[in-house]
């Protein structure tokens, strides 16, 4: 329950942090992808101040247990695979073309119109076929 | 709008203290993208509770919030549904084949120093920023 109750928590900050900071509103953040247009630096002023807590968050945890028990995640292997850097530029050219990343679109499903939900639908649809996709990926690096 | 550096940094804030209690409460990284993915290709089905209440809580949140804003909101979101359906399936596609977006990748890996999630937040903001340069400056699409 416990566990439940510190999800909802956490799901409520990140929805309205999202949502007072613009971050729900395309124009935002395509204007800060827009370099050559009017650009928008919101959305860095967003990241640094959600990096800010987040650094105290990894510190705090450091040689700690979370609230509910059991460990926090490893540290990733700092490889760089093929698939981080494919799978960031496709996400990347969803993200300019529409000015949703899977947090706003979250949050914003109930305010976003029609278009919102065919979104959502999309990008659930992408979610079910990544597995596929990955696997094609990986057999293509194997040849190359 | 003027203001509007100063709310990006308070509901950055907010997003942020939201990863702080996913973390250090129940141990987990919020990533969107991960939380949302886990439920559609059956890994998250052992905490799936954990996964559906987040997610109500970010769709609730701004519905609570709405009242205090006496302007109305638009998400400007493209008419053209084309553009919507291809987004919506790179979105999707992409932040599970590198295993996370904005927030995963974004925010908790970079406050992490990782280097992974550095390089991946620099591959999509590059990416992000040609497809829209192409897509609106130079054929005129978006």
């Amino acid at each position: 329950m416990k566990r439940i109750l510190l999800s909802l928590l956490a799901g409520s900050l990140f929805g309205g942090g999202l949502f007072v900071s613009g971050m729900t509103d395309t124009t935002k953040v395509q204007g800060w992808l827009d370099v050559f247009g009017d650009w928008d630096p919101t959305l860095a002023f967003v990241m640094g101040g959600a990096i800010i807590p987040m650094v105290f968050a990894w510190r705090i945890a450091e040689g700690r247990k979370p609230l509910v028990g059991g460990d926090f995640p490893k540290p990733p292997k700092p490889e760089l695979d093929h698939r981080l850097i494919t799978g960031s530029v496709l996400f990347g050219m969803g993200w300019g073309l529409a000015g949703l990343c899977p947090g706003p679109a979250v949050a914003s499903i109930t305010y976003n119109g029609m278009g919102g939900l065919v979104f959502m639908a999309a990008m659930l649809g992408g979610m079910a076929l990544a597995p596929l996709i990955g696997a094609r990926l990986d057999r293509l690096a194997d040849a190359v | 709008m003027q203001t509007d550096w100063i709310w990006g940094l308070v509901g950055g804030g907010l997003i942020g203290l939201g990863g702080a209690v996913f973390l250090l409460g129940n141990g987990r990284i919020m990533g969107a993208s991960g939380i949302l993915g886990g439920l559609i290709d059956g890994t998250g089905r052992s905490n799936l509770w954990e996964r559906l209440a987040f997610l109500f809580g970010v769709v609730v949140m701004p519905l609570l919030l709405w009242p205090l804003y006496n302007v109305k909101i638009d998400t400007h979101l493209t008419d053209k549904w084309e553009v919507i359906v291809i987004a919506g399936l790179l979105v999707g596609v992409g932040t599970r084949i590198a295993n996370g977006c904005t927030s995963g990748h974004g925010v908790c890996g970079i406050s992490r120093f990782s280097l992974r999630g550095i390089v991946a937040t620099v591959f999509y903001i590059l990416a992000g920023g040609l497809t829209l340069a192409l897509f609106r400056h130079v054929w005129g699409l978006i």
